[in-house]
């Protein structure tokens, strides 16, 4: 009876502390997921509104697949992490930020895009998530050798 | 062993401006080399931003963020002085640190 229950006690905390190291860890189905709405479903995203709130500068072409440089920048209240997919990349989710206190919803990086694709950039704010979508054409491709 | 940091944080307009570069080869694992042999994986995993200690920023990454990453972030406020510090850690286990006060 006394093992059972221990048993059950180690389940139960098992499946409270694994959501949270995942929060904090690296999302690895996310990341090893092969398409774009794969990866969105392992973030836990779904019904991501369209928002002019969320602003992405992005080259509309790129000559180096290899350095695309993203700008993103959110006025969404209350916005909390900034995520960007890239749907032809052969792994598309490319990184998601969470900012706390003290930071401003801002990120500016260089991507690898693979070939001519759609790039995604995604807002949570209070659970609900927004999404911005612009293409990005590549004349040289970035993944390869 | 890690390539070297750089970073920079100037006060902004009512925030400040983070601007941090890391030496990173953020092999993708698709990449040949001269022999015709796949390089394999290598890339930064994680990232965190503290403000005097605190965490601000906390970012996950693939493999898809080119080698050598450039990031700009913005910080709210700050006070000259104010101690930022960038860390990152990689698929292998590497990690690698920089820090600046604010000025």
């Amino acid at each position: 009876m006394n093992s059972i229950r221990r048993a059950l006690v180690a389940v139960f905390v098992l499946g409270l502390v694994r959501p949270l190291a995942a929060l904090a860890a690296w999302n690895k189905e996310a990341f090893s997921a092969k398409s774009a709405g794969d990866a969105l479903k392992n973030l836990g995203i779904a019904n991501a509104q369209p928002s002019k709130d969320l602003t992405v500068e992005i080259p509309e072409i790129a000559e180096n697949g290899a350095v695309v440089p993203i700008e993103i920048s959110s006025t969404i209240p209350g916005t909390t992490a900034l995520i960007v997919v890239i749907d032809k990349n052969p792994f598309p989710l490319i990184t998601r930020f969470d900012f706390k206190e003290g930071a401003l919803p801002f990120v500016k990086l260089n991507a690898k895009v693979g070939e001519t694709s759609d790039v995604r950039v995604l807002a949570e704010a209070a659970g609900k998530y927004y999404v911005t979508t612009r293409e990005v054409k590549v004349t040289i491709g970035g993944c390869g050798g | 062993m890690p390539g070297p940091m750089k970073m920079r944080a100037t006060l902004g307009q009512g925030f400040t401006d983070v601007r941090v570069l890391m030496t990173h080869p953020m092999e993708t694992g698709q990449r040949k080399d001269s022999e015709g042999k796949l390089v394999p994986m290598h890339f930064i995993q994680n990232l965190t931003v503290k403000v005097n200690g605190k965490p601000v920023i906390e970012a996950q990454t693939s493999q898809a963020i080119s080698r050598n990453p450039v990031f700009s972030f913005r910080l709210k406020g700050g006070t000259k002085g104010d101690k930022i510090e960038v860390s990152w850690v990689d698929n292998e286990g590497e990690s690698n640190r920089t820090e600046v006060a604010l000025a």
